[in-house]
């Protein structure tokens, strides 16, 4: 034990694994470094505020996203519910001025949990791949908000004040929105880490086959996992509408491909098993950035998505590479590693 | 052999071409103006892409990958071939230019896949934002639209005039090539076997990769392809062409009775997948039913098209063992 | 065996492809081909004393269904059907790009319409299918933002591109007080309308007269809510001493004027351009956009209605110098190009904001 020897590859790369997300901490320390040394002002109150609004809804969707990865599926519906929570949410409260933005809330995730619900009864139930149900549902629930929506759009001076404000409202000069993020972020995270039900949902992505030979429920708990997935959605869908105050049918058309990279740069595999949500989470944050500082540093946009894609090769990449080294460190290491 | 083949066409590719059938059929008796000439002409030209693309993306889907960078790289070649003709190229050499630049896309996501190893739904997702993002590089917003007669009234015209599209017979042409090298060569066989069990393929001497790394050459080839003919069809060049178009290319090959995990399913189904969701939509289009509805019915379909032969397989796995307990008894 | 013969027969498969497609041969180049030609079209003279026909079937395509200025739009040309006693038919995608109007083009042509009234999401794109229409006897009537000149009969225009283009400079003016540096958020970066435009203010502010305002930079909100929401962000952030922003579209001006209001640039910079007063109403009153302007959308859908009956009564043919009269509008000559004019737009602030609903 006193001898002080270099610690073993395996233990090494494991940490690398575990500093995934302190790789993405890295990556944007110097982004917003580097952009606020070219223009302070991406550092003001009021940039910072932007860019942090900007992340909640995307960090939320990316949560909810990387607990259905984990478990080795995909959600592509979620920009779908979110455009449904968001447009019947909306509604609601048009109609409702009185309501209590919770209630809204609440609303929202009843709204995301029922789809979500929709999606896991089919991939279980139905036996039909999770890629193809939430590529259905991706249409479908779209699909239905068109047709709920009828062509209307609702405007931000036919929501009520109380509604609206709880965009610019804050606690102790935090807004809510973030606040809201950063709960859900904690929540889902724990309920990963700490409980039985966490650990379950990474071993049925590591192997489902061993996961239902060594008895876990893996029926219910794809149904937590999408239904979890859902809720995200939809709770995203009620943030969307108060903070973008206009709602139409096409709201978050397209996210899917969004949440997607940010939990995959996050480092939450792509086949199940491995990552967390703080990642997810950091993952989110940082596509918000990057396209915070392309507008600052006067980039053309255009080169926004392309970075985007880059990085997500970037990523799977390098989670490949970290992956192999630790298999074969493991395998030389063998039971040396503690 | 021939049994073997006669067992890959499964049930529902009879299904799915007896539906589809019997839709035309109905849509041409019930619906006004569905059967005309011009309508077809137009039928054709609105599946003429999610066909071409379905092609190589059937023989992608059955080796248990997925291309889901398809539209992105129809979008990017719509751009280069643009800007390149503003830059004074004749048509004659960006065509092929164009159709090489979708193959060498394809070659990347082929290298990703099987150099280094990375899943192709991801792999792909990522291509799918990097294409994208490099067609607006390229092309920026602006459109080009200037192009020669010559080329745009060949996508939209017919055959020496009448009414068969050019383009049809193309994509005829094209689909039989596919057809016969699915179901009719060993690379065929290779294709089927990798899907089924890439373990038992390696061994039995199928360079899988290799396999692999052509397929995804020749989906971003077609995928070149189909952009030049968007761009001539539309006469307009712009970064954001096809958007979203891999979603449908992926509904109508499943609905075609391809399984998203490989080893099965067959050309006929995927075409009568794709003339099926075109000939709802246009139909129901011409019926004036909001494109919203047309959304519901494909995700439902989509869905369904998995759906049921899993509900069929199950229910006759329990009819058999009901029926052996029934032969045990007495 | 199997190894050798996949990767031939995948070349050959790609040889097939490229010899399909390469046809033809020669050199086609940029400008050696002239373009696609107009059909023949209105050979029959213009009777000016034909009566207007009943029961004209006449759709309207909209840029996108969902956008609330294009309802007003369509909702003036299904008012001016009506009193024409004529059929009126709305469609259009949800996703204002110029591949699903072609498909709706298509559409109605099969359903053998008399006169399609469009607003252009690409002015080439639905060209062909557009001199389709019109070589089955369909009046191709653009409205808003128009298609390239030779695929439509007559061009109903809000205003003209001169006229629009100084009243965005004299409103700039006014809101950044003299003089300070301005920023455009534009629709999308091919928008015609707002390029043509744009290309005016610029020419504006070359003048001397117009020499202390500096245009830093033009925007693309994409006529997408978010979008423009966040290209103001992002202005802001560039741009420390922007005096004000003009948005020439009526999405990106209610955002633009929604996003200073809830931040602390509210008093600091100003927001004008064109927009609605029901979505600007807010703002004017809270002081973020003193001043805008708009033509009323109602009549350009009104007087796209009249013309196209007007077209298929025979009436008019898009020749300049026509004449036709547009029900409560008056009478209308026809402009070089087909183009017809609507008039001057109208100027909104606190004083008649409340007049108007729309």
């Amino acid at each position: 034990m006193s001898a002080l020897k270099a610690p073993p590859a395996a233990a090494w790369w494991s940490s690398v694994v575990r500093a995934r997300e302190a790789g993405i901490v890295l990556a944007l320390v110097a982004l917003v470094a580097y952009t606020a040394v070219s223009n302070p002002r991406f550092l003001s109150g009021q940039s910072v505020r932007d860019i942090l609004l900007g992340t909640s809804i995307l960090a939320v969707l990316a949560v909810g996203q990387a607990v259905v990865v984990i478990t080795r599926n995909i959600d592509l519906s979620v920009g779908s519910v979110l455009g449904l929570s968001a447009f019947t949410v909306g509604s609601v409260v048009q109609d409702n001025p009185g309501l209590p933005v919770v209630v809204a809330l609440l609303a929202g995730v009843g709204i995301g949990v029922v789809c979500g619900t929709l999606n896991a009864l089919l991939v279980r139930y139905g036996q039909v791949p999770a890629l193809v149900v939430t590529l259905g549902t991706l249409y479908a629930f779209r699909g239905v908000t068109y047709l709920t929506a009828g062509g209307q759009q609702i405007t931000a001076d036919e929501l009520p004040r109380a509604f609206l404000g709880f965009a610019d409202a804050s606690v102790l000069g935090v807004p809510w929105l973030v606040v809201i993020a950063v709960a859900v972020t904690v929540a889902v995270g724990v309920l990963l880490r700490n409980y039985r039900l966490g650990r379950e949902l990474y071993a049925m992505g590591s192997s489902p086959e061993a996961a239902a030979l060594v008895g876990i429920k893996v029926g219910r708990n794809t149904l937590v996992a999408f239904a979890i997935s859902g809720a995200a959605a939809g709770l995203a869908g009620v943030l969307f509408a108060v903070r973008f105050g206009t709602i139409d049918a096409a709201a978050g058309t397209g996210y899917e491909l969004n949440v997607v990279a940010a939990a995959v740069v996050g480092g939450v595999a792509v086949f199940g098993g491995s990552g967390t949500v703080w990642g997810a989470a950091l993952g989110a944050l940082l596509l918000t950035v990057i396209g915070s500082s392309l507008t600052v540093l006067d980039i053309d946009q255009f080169w926004q998505q392309a970075i985007v894609g880059a990085l997500i090769l970037l990523a799977i990449a390098i989670d490949r590479l970290v992956a192999l080294r630790t298999a074969r460190a493991l395998r030389k290491g063998g039971p040396h590693v503690q | 052999m021939s049994s073997d083949r006669l067992r890959r066409i499964s049930w529902w590719d009879v299904a799915i071409i007896a539906i589809t059938l019997v839709v035309l059929l109905v849509a041409a008796g019930a619906v006004d103006n569905f059967g005309s000439s011009r309508n077809f002409g137009f039928l054709v030209l609105d599946l003429l892409p999610i066909a071409l693309i379905a092609l190589p993306m059937t023989f992608v889907v059955i080796t248990g990958e997925i291309d889901l960078s398809v539209a992105s790289t129809l979008g990017l070649t719509s751009a280069v071939l643009g800007s390149l003709w503003n830059q004074g190229l004749p048509m004659e050499t960006i065509v092929p230019l164009c159709v090489l630049l979708g193959a060498v896309l394809g070659a990347v996501n082929g290298l990703f896949v099987t150099v280094f190893k990375l899943p192709s739904l991801a792999v792909t997702i990522g291509t799918l934002a990097l294409f994208r993002g490099l067609a607006f590089v390229v092309l920026g917003d602006s459109a080009v639209a200037d192009f020669p007669a010559a080329f745009t009234s060949w996508v939209t015209g017919g055959v020496g005039g009448g009414p068969i599209p050019n383009a049809l017979v193309l994509l005829v042409v094209l689909a039989a090539v596919a057809g016969l090298v699915l179901h009719a060569t060993p690379v065929g066989r290779a294709v089927f076997a990798t899907g089924a069990n890439e373990q038992a393929a390696r061994f039995s001497g199928i360079r899988v990769d290799k396999l692999k790394f052509w397929l995804f050459v020749s989906s971003g080839a077609v995928a070149g392809l189909a952009g030049v003919l968007w761009t001539l069809r539309y006469s307009s060049a712009r970064a954001d062409n096809g958007v979203g178009l891999e979603l449908a290319v992926v509904a109508a090959v499943l609905l075609g009775g391809v399984s998203i995990f490989g080893g099965k399913g067959a050309l006929p189904g995927v075409l009568a997948g794709v003339v099926l969701l075109a000939t709802l939509q246009n139909a129901l289009r011409l019926e004036d039913v909001t494109n919203e509805s047309l959304n519901i019915v494909t995700g439902v379909l989509l869905i369904v098209s998995v759906l049921l032969p899993n509900l069929g397989r199950s229910l006759r796995a329990t009819l058999r063992r009901r029926r052996l307990r029934a032969a045990r008894h007495t | 065996m199997s190894r050798t013969l996949s990767s031939r027969a995948v070349v050959v498969a790609a040889a097939a492809t490229m010899a399909v497609v390469l046809t033809a041969c020669g050199g086609t180049t940029k400008g050696s081909d002239t373009g696609p030609a107009a059909p023949g079209g209105s050979a029959a003279a213009a009777d000016p004393d034909a009566p207007l026909q009943e029961g004209v079937k006449m759709a309207f395509l909209p840029k996108q269904l969902n956008n609330p200025y294009s309802d007003i739009e369509v909702g003036g040309g299904e008012a001016a059907l009506k009193e024409l006693k004529g059929e009126y038919k709305l469609v259009g995608p949800n996703d204002a790009s110029a591949s699903s109007q072609v498909s709706y083009i298509n559409t109605l042509i099969q359903q053998q319409q008399d006169v399609i009234a469009v607003a252009a999401n690409d002015p080439n794109a639905v060209c062909p299918s557009l001199n389709q229409a019109r070589a089955a006897g369909i009046k191709v009537v653009s409205f808003d933002s128009d298609s390239a000149k030779e695929c439509r009969d007559a061009f109903v225009n809000q205003a003209t591109t001169e006229g629009i283009g100084q009243a965005l400079v004299e409103l700039a003016k006014e809101a950044a007080g003299g003089s300070g540096e301005i920023a455009i958020l534009s629709a999308t970066p091919n928008a015609t309308n707002q390029n043509a435009w744009i290309e005016v203010v610029k020419s504006e502010l070359a003048k001397p007269e117009n020499s202390g305002l500096k245009l830093v930079k033009t925007a693309y909100g994409n006529d997408d809510d978010q979008k423009s929401f966040q290209e103001t962000q992002g202005l802001l952030q560039s741009f420390p001493n922007l005096k004000a922003i003009v948005s020439p579209t009526t999405v990106g001006i209610a955002a633009a004027a929604r996003y200073i209001s809830s931040s602390n640039y509210q008093g600091k910079v100003a927001v004008t351009g064109l927009g609605t007063p029901n979505a600007m109403r807010e703002y004017v009153k809270n002081g973020t956009a003193a001043k805008f302007a708009l033509w009323n959308p109602a009549d350009i859908g009104y007087l796209a209605a009249y013309a196209g009956v007007a077209l298929k009564s025979g009436q008019i043919t898009g020749q300049q110098g026509e004449k036709f009269t547009a029900g409560k509008l008056g009478e209308y000559t026809i402009g070089a190009d087909g183009e017809i004019v609507l008039g001057p737009p109208t100027v909104f602030d606190a004083s008649n904001i409340d007049q108007f609903d729309f």
